[in-house]
C-alpha cells in the first residue's frame, strides 16, 4: 500500500472544528463534507487539493471533538495520507477504523514544506521526499492495527471476529 | 503482582484480565454505548454493514439528540428521525427526544445510566465527563460505536497515567472550572495526549460532585483519554441518590506507577480565562486586561448543572446585564431546569435581562441559540475556543468559571465577581 502526491502542510493543533466545522455537521454525506474541509483556516483547499495529495501538519493534529465527520471530509477530499509530528488519539483511532493512512514521525512532519512531493509506504512506515531527497521512518502499526486495516477497517474486523 | 493505576484497575477487570500493562492493546467489555444526534447516523450506516438485526444490549445503549435540538434545521430534523426510526427497531431503551433529554454528559449520570467501575465509550469527546464517578469513561468516534452496538466490545490501549494530587481548599469564587483551565494552561492542549488524568488527594473531598464533572469533562482539552476521580463519600452520595447499577469500586495501587505527578494546591487557583482559540491560552483574571464582550453564554455539558445555575444566579442577583450583552444561560438537563426553576433562580435570570434556554448544545458547538457574527466575542461557559467554534470564523470565544461569565455579562467585560463587591 502506497500513496505519492503533493503536500498541503499545515501548524500545530490542527482541531476537528477547523477540519470540518460544525455548522456543517447536519449532514454526514461525504461529499458535502468534503466540500468544506478545511475552509477556516484555508478557504481555498478543495479547491486546490488533488487526488493523492498528502497532508502534513505538527503536533496533535485532528484535537477536538470525536466527529469521525472529519477524517472523512478528509479522506473523500482525495487526501491520501496525513503525516504529523502526533494525533490526537480519538482522530487518531477513527482515521484507523475508517481506514485514512496516517502516520507519526516528527522529523519527516518538521521537515517536508508544501509544495514538496512525497512517496509513503504505509506498511513499513517509509516516507520518501522526492523534491528534497530525503527518506524517513514512521512507527509501523501494532500487529492489532494492521489486523484492522487488512479487514478494511473496524467494521470489516467485527464482523469476522462476530462470525 | 505489579501495581496498578484506577484506569489500569478497571480496564484489567473488564478485559477478564488480572493485570494490563500501559501500550497493551486489549478487548474491553463495555457497560453502556452512547451517541448523539451528529454522530450517530454514521454509526448507524457503519451498523448496517455489519449485517446484524440486533443490537448487543439495548439496555446498554444511549442515543442523545442534544447537538441541534430542538430541531435547528430540516437537515437536523432528518437526521434525528433517521437515529429514532433505528432506535425503534433496535428497542433501544435509551433514547430521549426533547422534553426528557438533557446535554448528554449531564443526562446520563443524572439517569444513573453510569455508575462507579463501569467502562463507557460515547461517540463524543466529553465523554470522558464520567471519570467524576469513578468510571472509565471516553470518547470513540462513530464506527467505534457501531462497533460497540454490535459487539459490546471496544479495542483500547492501555494509557499511562498523570497524576494530580490535590491538596487544601479553593478560596471564594474559584471553582472546578478554574482548576481545570489551570491545569490545561500548564501542560498544554496535547499534554496528556493519550493518557490518563487520575486525580487524588486529600484536595479532592473539597471537590463537590459538579467540579468533578467539570474537571473530568475537560481531560480531553489537555488531549488525554479520560480524567477519573476515586471514590468517596460524596460519590456515593450522587450514585446512591441517582443509579439502581451496581457499582464497582476501585482504587489505584499506592506503589502505582505515573509518567508525571503533579501536587496542586487548590488554594493558590486563582480564576482563569482561556484566551482564543486554544483552550491552553489561559490567563489569570488579575492578567486578563480590558476584553470587552458581546455575549455571555453558561451552560453546557461543562457548567450547565445546578450548582452552577447556583453560582451563576448568586452574581446576577440585584444586578443588570450590560445593555450590550447577550445573556443566554442553558440548564443542562430538564431536570436540573425544574430545580432552578423551583429554586427561583429564573426569576433571577430574567429579572436581571438573561434569556433562559430549553437543555441543548446550542451554541457551545456553533450550532443555534447564540451564534456570533464576525468580529464579536463571547465568554463562554463551555470547553472549547476553536477557531469559529461559537460561529463566524472570525468571532472569539473565552473560556471560564460561570462566577466569571456572570459578572463578565453585568460589566460588559472580563470580569471577576470581586469587582462587584467592591462597588
Ligand atoms: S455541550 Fe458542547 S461540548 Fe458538551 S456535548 Fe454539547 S457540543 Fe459537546
Amino acid at each position: 500500500m502506497k500513496a505519492s502526491g503533493k503536500v498541503i502542510k499545515y501548524g500545530h493543533n490542527v482541531d476537528t472544528d477547523v477540519i470540518i466545522p460544525a455548522r456543517y455537521l447536519n449532514t454526514s454525506d461525504p461529499k458535502e463534507l468534503a466540500s468544506h474541509c478545511m475552509e477556516d483556516i484555508d478557504a481555498d483547499f478543495s479547491k486546490k487539493v488533488n487526488q493523492g495529495d498528502i497532508m502534513v501538519a505538527l503536533n496533535n493534529f485532528g484535537c477536538g471533538s470525536s466527529r469521525e465527520h472529519a477524517p472523512i471530509a478528509i479522506k473523500e477530499s482525495g487526501i491520501s495520507c496525513v503525516i504529523a509530528n502526533t494525533f490526537a488519539r480519538i482522530f487518531y483511532r477513527n482515521a484507523i477504523n475508517i481506514g485514512l493512512p496516517i502516520l507519526e514521525c516528527r522529523q519527516a512532519a518538521e521537515e517536508i514544506n508544501e509544495g514538496d512531493y512525497v512517496t509513503v509506504d504505509f506498511l513499513t512506515g517509509d516516507i520518501f521526499n522526492e523534491t528534497q531527497n530525503k527518506k524517513y521512518v514512521a512507527k509501523p502499526f501494532p500487529p492489532f492495527m494492521q489486523e484492522i486495516i487488512e479487514n478494511n477497517g473496524l467494521i470489516g474486523y467485527i464482523k469476522k471476529t462476530l462470525k | 503482582m505489579k501495581k496498578m493505576t484506577m484506569t489500569q484497575k478497571i480496564l484489567a477487570k473488564h478485559a477478564g484480565l488480572d493485570y494490563v500493562e500501559p501500550g497493551q492493546l486489549i478487548m474491553a467489555s463495555l457497560d453502556m454505548v452512547l451517541g448523539n444526534d451528529i454522530t450517530t447516523p454514521v454509526a448507524v450506516k457503519e451498523f448496517r454493514k455489519i449485517g446484524l438485526t440486533k443490537v448487543f444490549d439495548k439496555e446498554k445503549i444511549a442515543i442523545v439528540p442534544d447537538h441541534f435540538c430542538p430541531n435547528k434545521d430540516i437537515k437536523s430534523a432528518e437526521q434525528v428521525k433517521f437515529i429514532r426510526e433505528f432506535a425503534k427497531e433496535m428497542e433501544i431503551t435509551n433514547f430521549f427526544e426533547v422534553g426528557q433529554m438533557g446535554i448528554e454528559h449531564a443526562l446520563l449520570p443524572e439517569l444513573g445510566l453510569v455508575t462507579a467501575g463501569d467502562v463507557v465509550i460515547g461517540a463524543d469527546s466529553h465523554t470522558c465527563t464520567y471519570g467524576a464517578l469513578g468510571a472509565f469513561s471516553t470518547g470513540v468516534g462513530s464506527t467505534d460505536m457501531a462497533s460497540g452496538m454490535a459487539s459490546g466490545k471496544a479495542w483500547f490501549k492501555v494509557p499511562e497515567a498523570i497524576k494530580f494530587e490535590l491538596k487544601g481548599k479553593f478560596n471564594k469564587n474559584v471553582s472546578g472550572k478554574d482548576l481545570i483551565l489551570h491545569i490545561i494552561g500548564m501542560i498544554g492542549v496535547d499534554g496528556a495526549l493519550y493518557k490518563s488524568m487520575e486525580f487524588t488527594g486529600e484536595g479532592v473531598r473539597n471537590l463537590n460532585i459538579d467540579d468533578r464533572f467539570t474537571i473530568a469533562n475537560m481531560a480531553i482539552e489537555a488531549g488525554a483519554k479520560n480524567g477519573i476521580f476515586p471514590v468517596d463519600e460524596i460519590t456515593l452520595d450522587y450514585i446512591r441518590e441517582h443509579s439502581k447499577k451496581p457499582y464497582d469500586i476501585f482504587e489505584a495501587d499506592k506503589e502505582a506507577v505515573y509518567s508525571e505527578e503533579h501536587v496542586i494546591d487548590l488554594s493558590t487557583i486563582k480564576m482563569t480565562v482561556s484566551f482564543p482559540h486554544l483552550p491552553d491560552n489561559t490567563r489569570t483574571i488579575d492578567e486578563v486586561g480590558t476584553v470587552t464582550i458581546d455575549q455571555s453564554v453558561i451552560g453546557s455539558c461543562t457548567n450547565g448543572r445546578i450548582e452552577d445555575m447556583r453560582i451563576a444566579a448568586n452574581i446576577l442577583k440585584g444586578h443588570k446585564i450590560h445593555k450590550d450583552v447577550r445573556c443566554i444561560i442553558f440548564p443542562a438537563t430538564q431536570k436540573i431546569w425544574k430545580q432552578a426553576m423551583n429554586e427561583g433562580l429564573f426569576d433571577i435570570f430574567i429579572d436581571a435581562g438573561a434569556a433562559v434556554s430549553t437543555p441543548t448544545c446550542g451554541p457551545c458547538l456553533g450550532g443555534h441559540m447564540g451564534i456570533l457574527a464576525k468580529g464579536e466575542r463571547s465568554v463562554s461557559t463551555t470547553n472549547r475556543n476553536f477557531v469559529g467554534r461559537m460561529g463566524h470564523p472570525e468571532s472569539e470565544v473565552y473560556l471560564c468559571s460561570p462566577a466569571v461569565a456572570a459578572a463578565s455579562a453585568i460589566l460588559g467585560r472580563i470580569a471577576s465577581p470581586d469587582e462587584l463587591e467592591e462597588i
